[in-house]
């Protein structure tokens, strides 16, 4: 079939119009034929006969007049082995292979394959000739890094399916099929280790979404203790700059306990992304014993790369995060940030000078976050195998204020809110999350009542201080300044953890159920404390070791003598 | 051979609209008017309608002035012979000297492939306590100085500019008073630090587009030096300006305006530039640090917010200080760890303490009674914003850790320090 074009009528920045005389396809991909390269596009609306395109690269130097090739194709990525460990940009464009190719700088118009296709995986098949399969039906597997990556039936077939041929045990490419299926009416399909998928449309390849009930462990005390995530649920982080959004993405993606751990760093700072791809080679991942970038693949569209790409990065990183649960493993993906995403949307509705909805983002703005973030959930395969996908954005609200449009469509649509602010990070608390203002809807691994208690501890004591500031503290009584020190303690000890400790850092499931029921008892306690001053100094000591006790290995001989310590400290004072 | 055309169809602002055919986008025109000749640039192209930003303005541009089309984006000389120079936001000399045509390169080039960068591990010292021991400047970092109009951030620049101990200083300025560019280019003179530095000077009664110019210059001409290996500092002033020259175009082209006015691709704009920061793998660096002033002392508005949404860190200049909470380095980990074995400690606890001061000095405003605690926290205070935060001082990084270990030990026990005892038994001063 002879290829669809049209000729360039108008430049305006990187939105592009095309004037065609066929017929066009709403968000179809489209190259530009420039003088040095081919650019590409995307058809974002048609009017009549002209196309309006965002392109996904720098317009300078574009002319009226110049060709443009439709490609009859919707905006995709490729799925298929090798892709963990790998960084892409916004479109699936291999980082590093770029780098070799065009050394220091990003050059225009040059797409490279996001999966190497020289590589020969080792495919073992799990279905006989004659089997019935529908659309992500698991064919056999290939190793990539610890997991079995399963081969699946392409999700755009529709319909039930008989396995005509299946490869025997071997090594294969991603160009040689490895089965051929076929339909009721007879049509026959082959099966290659690789497929391709639209990012805007959800893999639906599935039995049924579940709800999430098991909590995701962050090893971050504050999140997993008192604002629990679900795998399969959704969070988002909004807080102001400098608030540490960022250091907490990084820090769950090293120890969270999922499979695969799916990063979009959109629009975001490029020294961030430079920093994770650096150590992830050099960090082990302690349950694997594997370089923790065995289990990730980085989506990288920085704020300095194309805006246009910045809107589909974080669509190519959600396809990919869908991709692996299907294969019935527990995804996160973590997409910093989103509100340069909602500003990338922005940027093309003025350009299409759309009508603007609040602060010029445009109206579709809540529909669409709320479809990205459905995108999340806990689903059972055709196989009967479960596999998550949980998805945590941040958000960077204008001026650190929540009522802005970007944080409130989240809000509506996510499982949990950890709100940084500015007061806890100026303090040097980390993480900056505030208690008093976070929630979550789903269940932590803690005894409820207790975990209801530790909050109510917190509250109560930030009135207390909030009193204090207005009548100071010979305002208060005694039992009051005590509530307020307690209060002051669970935050300081628990909550607050040390993100250059190498053990505070991070803390497991068990150690935290340890050690909070722990607390729980100093927070319940009757202590027998004479005056304030003696309140003071039992609580600084008490934080001290505490500090020390954090640092040590859970259960090691060290961490014993210090309990021990504690524990004398405590009872000497409890009633 | 370039075509000329002569029919300019609409003048708003400091936009033209001219009919023309085969233009580039972005591409520069030439625009000969009687008061001479400008250069323009090329920011929306329909049909045959070209619209065109003129750098010198459109006053007194007449319908019937010649356009002609250069082919090419704008272009920089870069390399050596601009140092010890200065030009304006077109990047022709201010300073007599002869023009510049060599080693031309685009402004506004290609952003860097993120692999290609490192992590930033080298400190650049710059003599000013405040900076080097508690908000460490790291090569490649792009930093802010939020601050208000009357503070003294210029003159701070001006004493990085002397003082930094790095290869080459760019200066860009954006809309600063005449004055002001005369106590740049005269302190720079006066400590003989013009000889390693190029100045790019836009300022307020200059047009407005050129404005829009002088990051992009600055950062090409800084990008040419540091992929040649050198270790190069871009000084800004102030960004702000370039904010609101970038309002006045949108405005002008009748954008639908996102946030005060500003355009919605503000964020962009500003990390585009700043993005250019770099340590590059094998060769030099680029660092900026820009000053951003906030209108009406306030950080949520759009330019210092999307600013520090950009940048890594921002140092708060008030009350002629670089105010010690707010400020911060966040790539001060990667170079702190590795000066000297206190630099950490001195650096958490001083702050701490300092922060307990300041509780204090409220809590005596209320007029509550002063405990023996307070009192030492108050001495400790004082001394601390005499002695170290001060823009007047000036000492080495190792001279500031050993003052602070002083000033530690003029107002503590060092148990109430709560320093380790390790690094006690080291620096505590007998």
């Amino acid at each position: 079939m002879e290829k669809r074009t049209g000729k360039i009528v108008k430049i305006n920045a990187n939105m592009v119009t095309v004037q065609t005389a066929g017929q066009l396809i709403q968000n179809e991909v489209a190259y530009i034929l420039a003088s040095e390269a081919r650019f590409k596009a995307e058809v974002i609306r048609i009017k009549g006969n002209c196309a309006q395109m965002q392109v996904y690269e720098s317009t300078v130097g574009l002319k009226v007049g110049q060709a443009v090739e439709f490609s009859d194709e919707l905006l995709s990525v490729e799925l298929g082995p090798g892709l963990l460990g790998q960084i892409f940009d916004g479109l699936q464009n291999p980082l590093p292979a770029l780098a070799k190719k065009c050394g220091f700088f990003l050059k225009r118009g040059v797409y490279l394959d996001p999966l190497e296709d020289q590589t020969r995986w080792d495919f073992t098949p799990l279905v006989k000739v004659g089997e019935k399969v529908l659309a992500g039906s698991w064919l056999g597997f290939v190793p990539e890094k610890i997991f079995k990556h399963y081969i699946m039936v392409p999700f755009a077939l529709a319909g039930v399916f008989e396995v005509i041929s299946i490869a025997a045990p071997g090594k294969y490419n991603l160009k040689q099929p490895i089965a051929q299926i076929k339909n009721l009416a007879g049509k026959i399909y082959a099966v290659f280790l690789q497929q391709s998928w639209p990012v805007k449309i959800p893999i639906r390849a599935y039995a049924e979404k579940l709800r999430p009930t098991e909590p995701l462990v962050t090893k971050i005390r504050l999140i997993d203790s008192l604002f629990p995530i679900s795998r399969g649920g959704t969070y988002c982080i909004p807080g102001p700059f400098g608030a540490g959004k960022t250091v907490l993405q990084q820090l769950t993606s090293r120890h969270a306990e999922v499979d695969i751990v799916i990063i979009a760093a959109c629009g975001e700072r490029a020294g961030e992304v430079v920093e994770t791809l650096k150590t992830f080679p050099e960090l082990v991942d302690p349950r694997t014993n594997k370089p923790l970038i065995d289990r990730t693949v980085i989506i990288c569209n920085t704020s300095s790369m194309p805006v246009a790409a910045r809107e589909s990065s974080v669509y190519t990183a959600v396809t990919i995060a869908e991709y692996y649960r299907q294969m019935g493993l527990n995804v996160l993906l973590l997409a910093d940030s989103t509100s340069r995403w909602a500003q990338a949307m922005r940027e093309m509705s003025g350009r299409l000078e759309e009508i603007p909805g609040e602060e010029a983002f445009p109206a579709y703005l809540e529909s669409r976050i709320a479809s990205f973030y459905e995108r999340a959930g806990l689903v059972r395969l055709h196989g009967g195998i479960n596999g998550s996908l949980t998805i945590g954005g941040t958000v960077s609200p204008a001026g650190g204020n929540f009522e802005e449009p970007v944080t409130q469509a989240t809000l509506k649509v996510v499982g949990a809110f950890h709100g940084l602010s500015r007061e806890r990070s100026d303090a040097r608390r980390y993480p900056a999350i505030d208690p008093l203002i976070s929630w979550s809807k789903y269940t932590s691994f803690l005894d409820l009542a207790k975990q209801k208690l530790g909050h109510e501890v917190l509250v109560r004591s930030q009135e207390i201080f909030q009193m204090m500031k207005v009548l100071g503290e010979e305002g208060t009584s005694l039992k009051e300044y005590i509530e307020y020190l307690k209060g002051d303690f669970f935050d300081f000890v628990y909550l607050q953890q040390n993100a250059f400790d190498l053990i505070d850092e991070a803390t497991t499931k068990e150690r935290q159920i340890y050690i909070f029921n722990f607390i729980y008892e100093i927070l319940i306690a009757q202590l027998n404390l004479g005056d304030k001053e003696q309140a003071l100094r039992f609580f600084q000591k008490l934080k001290q070791l505490f500090r020390t006790w954090n640092a040590l290995e859970f259960k090691a001989a060290e961490f014993k003598k210090i309990e021990a310590e504690i524990n004398l400290l405590v009872s000497e004072k409890n009633f | 051979m370039q075509k000329i055309y002569t029919n300019i169809i609409q003048i708003a602002g400091d936009v033209i609209m001219v009919e023309a055919s085969g233009v580039g986008y972005s591409d520069i025109a030439q625009i000969t008017t009687r008061r001479g000749v400008s250069l323009a640039q090329v920011i929306r192209i329909d049909e045959e309608k070209i619209s065109l930003q003129v750098f010198a303005g459109s006053r007194g541009i007449s319908t019937g002035d010649q356009v002609r089309f250069l082919g090419m984006p704008m272009r920089v000389a870069t390399g050596e012979n601009l140092l010890g120079r200065i030009f304006n936001g077109s990047g022709n000399p201010l300073d007599h000297g002869p023009e510049l045509t060599e080693h031309l390169t685009d402004i506004a080039g290609p952003p860097v492939n993120p692999v290609k960068r490192i992590i930033p591990n080298k400190i650049i010292r710059t003599g000013i306590p405040m900076i080097d021991v508690f908000n460490s400047l790291v090569e490649s970092q792009k930093l802010p100085i939020f601050s208000i109009a009357g503070e003294p951030y210029n003159e701070l620049l001006a004493r990085i500019a002397v003082q930094a101990q790095i290869d080459i200083i760019i200066l860009g300025g954006l809309g600063l008073k005449y004055d002001d560019y005369l106590f740049f280019k005269e302190t720079l003179e006066k400590h003989g630090a013009l000889n390693r530095a190029i100045i790019f000077m836009h300022t307020a009664a200059d047009p407005v587009v050129e404005c829009l110019l002088v990051p992009d210059i600055a950062l090409a001409v800084a990008e040419d030096f540091a992929l040649k290996g050198k270790r190069v500092l871009v000084l800004l002033s102030d960004m702000t300006n370039f904010a609101d020259a970038l309002k006045e175009i949108s405005i002008t082209m009748e954008q639908v305006p996102s946030n005060r006015g500003y355009p919605g691709d503000l964020y962009s704009q500003l990390a585009s530039r700043y993005e250019k920061a770099v340590d590059f793998e094998g060769a030099g660096s680029i660092t900026i640090l820009a000053v951003t002033t906030m209108p009406g002392d306030d950080v949520t508005h759009p330019v210092p917010d999307n600013t520090g949404y950009i940048t890594e860190g921002q140092l708060y200049l008030k009350n002629a200080v670089i105010e010690p909470f707010g400020s911060l380095s966040r790539l001060k980990q990667q170079v702190n760890g590795k000066t000297r074995s206190d630099h950490r400690a001195i650096m958490d606890t001083m702050i701490q303490l300092f922060a307990s001061y300041r509780q204090v000095v409220e809590k005596q405003a209320m007029g509550f009674q002063m405990s023996t605690w307070d009192n030492k926290l108050l001495q400790y205070g004082r001394l601390f914003e005499k002695k170290m935060m001060s823009l007047e001082v000036n000492i080495e990084l190792e001279k500031a850790l050993d003052l602070g270990w002083e000033i530690l030990a003029q107002s503590f026990t060092p148990e109430e320090t709560g320093i380790k005892r390790s690094i006690i038994e080291q620096y505590w001063p007998r």
